[in-house]
């Protein structure tokens, strides 16, 4: 390998493969598919490989999210620009969700979360993974998504209340899948 | 009507990041503010859903690997033709160097032949099966009468399970044959898709999931107590990925 020495290789492994679900959990969400985020985690993780030298200690998980979240929101630039631009809409968002496949998860209560987390605007969903799922301080929300802490509380707000409704308009419409 | 601080002050309480006399002085606004008290129920509900449901998806298997490959590339030999006195050092050394590197991957390489020429007999066993009129197997959805139509066929207690809660509905079973031994076969269905998944007695400890491709079919192979599993479909991977985690967590 010609990036890295032998000795960052040992620390790359030491520090930065310990978060390696963390960088494909955050792509999972951010791109919601598993094929899509197993190659750009991929791509996110060689380049942490590449720029590891630049890596002076710190918050390893952190630093390495960062790249992958940038990671995520070019490739989502490049090949899904209209989802980047789109503001929450629970009409569209749930009609847009409703595939064959998401409507057979949909059926149980973890399949119903799934889309309605899968419909908020990815700007939402990743505070709501990085706070809930990876258990992130805002400090910490505030390095990987390169946004200041004030923000990261309204969007927090933000994205659990639409996420709330989102909830109840599932139990509104009742089953969804016998649309 | 909306609170000033439902978008700051109470998220921050809500997530323990407020500093102590902050967060006094929020529990001060609480005992007077009713929005903020039922924002706070709701933020509750919502969290607690997103924490207690198993949404957190870890890494698949083959994304370490390839992080792993990038990381530990297999050395070039070192070129042998150095002049003399140095050649034999040189010998030596590249030969030292060849030693090494087959010491610690030929285990691997042989896996992976074995795991190459296996998911190829597997899939021709797949496709063979999806041809009509193959299944002279047993159709049932029953666990009951699949289970009993293998006990007089195997000598190992085969796990026969329905996940259709999952959207894996069993479809039944069959006797095919891999590289000469007679192996059972389950059959489920996921969105239309036909799943086979191969299960035969092994002496071999168990091993992790490994996945592959081949002919486009996906192929995932694992052992687990005594028995080897190797589930294939045109189903996505991570499907297949799903059913291989629901009969490893059954057995």
């Amino acid at each position: 390998m010609s990036e890295l020495e032998l000795e960052d290789r040992a620390r790359f492994e030491q520090l930065v493969m310990p978060h390696v679900d963390a960088a494909f959990n955050l792509a999972r969400w951010l791109l919601r598919g598993r094929a899509d985020a197993e190659d750009v985690a991929q791509e996110a993780l060689l380049r942490a490989c590449r720029f590891f030298r630049g890596f002076h200690g710190g918050d390893a998980r952190a630093w390495l999210l960062q790249i992958v979240r940038n990671t995520c929101y070019t490739w989502l630039e490049k090949n899904r620009p209209m989802e980047l631009s789109m503001e929450f809409n629970e009409e569209i968002h749930l009609q847009a969700c409703a595939t064959p496949e998401t409507l057979a998860i949909a059926g149980d209560d973890r399949g119903r979360l799934i889309v309605a987390l899968e419909s908020l605007p990815p700007r939402f969903r990743e505070v709501l993974v990085l706070r809930e799922l990876e258990g992130c301080s805002y400090k910490e929300i505030a390095a990987i998504t390169s946004i200041p802490i004030g923000t990261v509380m309204s969007s927090l707000s933000r994205a659990r209340r639409q996420l709330y409704s989102a909830l109840a308009n599932f139990a509104h419409k009742g089953a969804v899948r016998e649309v | 009507m909306k609170c000033e601080f439902a978008d700051s002050l109470l998220q921050g309480y809500f997530d323990g990041e407020l500093s102590g006399r902050r967060t006094a002085e929020f529990e001060r606004h609480l005992q007077h503010c009713a929005h903020c008290s039922a924002e706070l129920v709701d933020l509750d509900m919502v969290s607690g859903m997103l924490r207690l449901t198993p949404l957190y998806q870890p890494a698949p298997v083959s994304l370490r690997r390839k992080i792993d490959a990038y990381l530990r590339p297999i050395e070039p030999a070192a070129p042998t033709s150095q002049p003399f006195p140095w050649q034999w050092l040189a010998t030596a050394a590249a030969l030292l160097l060849v030693a090494i590197v087959i010491w610690r991957v030929s285990p691997e390489l042989r896996n992976d032949d074995y795991q190459a020429e296996l998911a190829g007999e597997i899939v021709e066993a797949h496709l063979r099966a999806l041809q009509p009129g193959h299944m002279n197997g047993v159709a049932s959805a029953n666990v009951g009468v699949v289970k009993e139509w293998f006990d007089a066929k195997i000598k190992f207690a085969l796990p026969v399970r329905d996940f259709a809660k999952a959207g894996f509905a069993l479809n039944g079973g069959r006797m095919d044959v891999i590289e000469g031994r007679s192996v059972a076969v389950l059959v489920y269905e996921h969105n239309g898709r036909p799943i086979n998944v191969f299960i035969w007695a092994t002496r071999e400890p168990d091993t992790p999931p490994r996945a592959g491709y081949r002919q486009g079919f996906q192929w995932v192979d694992w052992r687990k107590d005594n028995m080897e599993f190797c589930a294939v479909s045109d189903a996505d991977p991570a499907d297949l990925e799903l059913l291989q985690q629901l009969i490893n967590s059954s057995v």
